[in-house]
């Protein structure tokens, strides 16, 4: 969403509101009660940074914040703090993940003081992908907090202003954090509670995995709504196009934690484009996701297929005739004097 | 393989008030404990709790015991250390993501505590990140200390 009073200079903070957190645009767009669309970025495995603003402007329009993964899949790209520091620097809305995998309280304390000094507003904390999965299966697995022990750790940053040793910081991060959420993995009856924990712990955001089963979905929001854990947190329901129903298969049977029901593989098998029909499959996931009671929002994880996002989200209606905020992409060539008049 | 796991997992209840008993007959011989000097008796400790939470939990003797939380599955056995609860990766079987021939100490630690007759469930309160300077220390003796020494002293530093 744009606001009456976006910074002129790309990447500077919108004012704080009241009760807010922090001064990022996700934020805004969700307690302003709009049904959110973020979408996640793939990292390039490159040091060209054109190779990031090309990836970011196909969503330009279309999603109120922009994923940046950390090392998903235990695979090794461009890093998220990376990331996050271009395209903050146009202005982008970022979630920055944060995965326990690769990195130990020191580090990853550090990283969010550095990623909220350069504009970035919305922490995801995630546990991360085993590293068996990924393309360094010899490295060191850190895991040395947890996703529940990070956010415990950020929200004690940014609400104490000290570090987990109890050191004080002297201007501490606004950020908004955000978790993961699996609905469809074992033990299904304890993921209800495991949200309520981790909102307990500091979630105030969270995005879920790849939603293709609605029926479990809808099951998982039901518990969600019986504690009331949908009113302290906002939801975002996670959803994507598949390529084809082999592509499908495999990711069920590789990709740790992604649910894929039989049901949806035989409508790719049956279909004759099975590319269009894996969008049009994730256009109908996020009809049926926006009528549940207590999501807040769509999370599209396009993996390779990220330029077709405008698409899915122009054809869902998702954004409800909501005018988004657009990044300037000239913004770097214009000279200093113009830079003050497109301030004024 | 698992079994003596799951055989813990399946009598939580039981072991629950067993550990919790031994807490506090420790406690009260805390002050002789004390006396001995709790330095001294570390190692003995950690040999025995090696020996007794080794062979019923695979303890990994992290010197940080929180077994009364998760249903008697040591956490420590995940191979990403989660201590509040499973990941995402969970296999649809309730295996582990990383070992998928072992299940998840987290579906384990779930089904522990729906045994457990507590208020709540005690899965849900929010553990610190694990203290890496406290492996291979007696878990029982931290916990004497701290529940007999006031706040401020040095049980609760390390």
């Amino acid at each position: 969403m744009k606001f009456d009073d976006e910074p002129l200079v790309p990447g500077h903070p919108l004012p704080r509101r009241p009760g807010h957190s922090s001064p990022g645009r996700l934020e805004r767009v969700l307690r302003a009660g709009a049904f959110a669309v973020t979408a996640e970025i793939s990292p390039p495995d490159s040091a060209d940074p054109n190779e990031v603003y090309e990836r970011a402007s196909l969503f330009d329009g279309y999603v109120d914040a922009i994923n940046a993964t950390d090392g998903s899949g235990a695979n090794c790209h461009m890093s998220s703090v990376g990331m996050c520091s271009l395209l903050t620097r146009r202005g982008y809305a970022m979630v920055m993940q944060v995965s326990a995998r690769d990195r130990n309280r020191i580090a990853i304390q550090g990283d969010v003081l550095g990623a909220a000094a350069m504009g970035v507003y919305n922490i995801l904390c995630l546990t991360g992908d085993g590293i068996d999965v990924g393309d360094h299966p010899e490295a060191k697995p850190v895991f040395d907090v947890d996703s529940m022990s990070m956010l415990n750790m950020l929200r004690g940053m940014r609400d104490e202003g000290r570090f987990l040793s109890g050191r004080k910081l002297t201007s501490p991060p606004k950020v908004f954090l955000g978790a993961a959420a699996n609905p469809f993995a074992p033990p299904l009856d304890y993921r209800p509670l495991r949200l309520a924990k981790k909102v307990a712990a500091g979630a105030q955001f969270v995005q879920t995995q790849y939603c293709f089963d609605v029926d479990t979905f809808r099951d998982y929001m039901a518990a969600v709504r019986d504690s009331g854990i949908h009113e302290q947190v906002f939801i975002l329901a996670g959803v994507g196009p598949l390529a084809s129903a082999r592509s499908a298969e495999w990711i069920r049977g590789n990709v740790p934690g992604i649910h894929i029901p039989d049901a949806v593989i035989a409508r790719l098998r049956g279909a004759r484009d099975q590319k269009e029909e894996g969008v049009r499959i994730c256009v109908d996931m996020i009809n049926e996701i926006r009528e549940i009671e207590g999501v807040h929002g769509v999370h599209i994880m396009a993996f390779r297929q990220e330029h077709r996002v405008g698409e899915i989200v122009e054809r869902s209606g998702v954004l409800g005739g909501r005018e988004l905020w657009r990044p300037r992409h000239d913004w770097e060539e214009l000279a200093p004097a113009e830079h003050e008049v497109a301030r004024h | 393989m698992y079994r003596m796991r799951s055989w813990s997992v399946r009598n939580a209840r039981l072991l629950k008030r067993v550990y919790a008993g031994l807490e506090n007959f420790l406690v009260r011989l805390s002050p002789i404990l004390r006396g001995i000097g709790y330095q001294r008796l570390d190692r003995p400790f950690a040999a025995m709790e090696r020996m007794t939470k080794g062979v019923l939990l695979d303890s990994q003797n992290c010197g940080q015991c929180i077994v009364g939380f998760t249903g008697l599955s040591c956490p420590m056995n995940c191979p990403k250390n989660l201590r509040n609860g499973p990941c995402g990766g969970v296999r649809p079987d309730g295996n582990c993501e990383v070992d998928p021939q072992m299940p998840c100490v987290w579906v384990l630690a779930w089904e522990g505590n729906k045994r457990f007759r507590d208020n709540g469930y005690p899965i849900q309160v929010v553990q610190p990140a694990v203290d890496n300077r406290l492996f291979g220390k007696s878990a029982w003796l931290r916990e004497v200390r701290l529940r007999t020494e006031p706040a401020g002293s040095s049980a609760h530093e390390v």
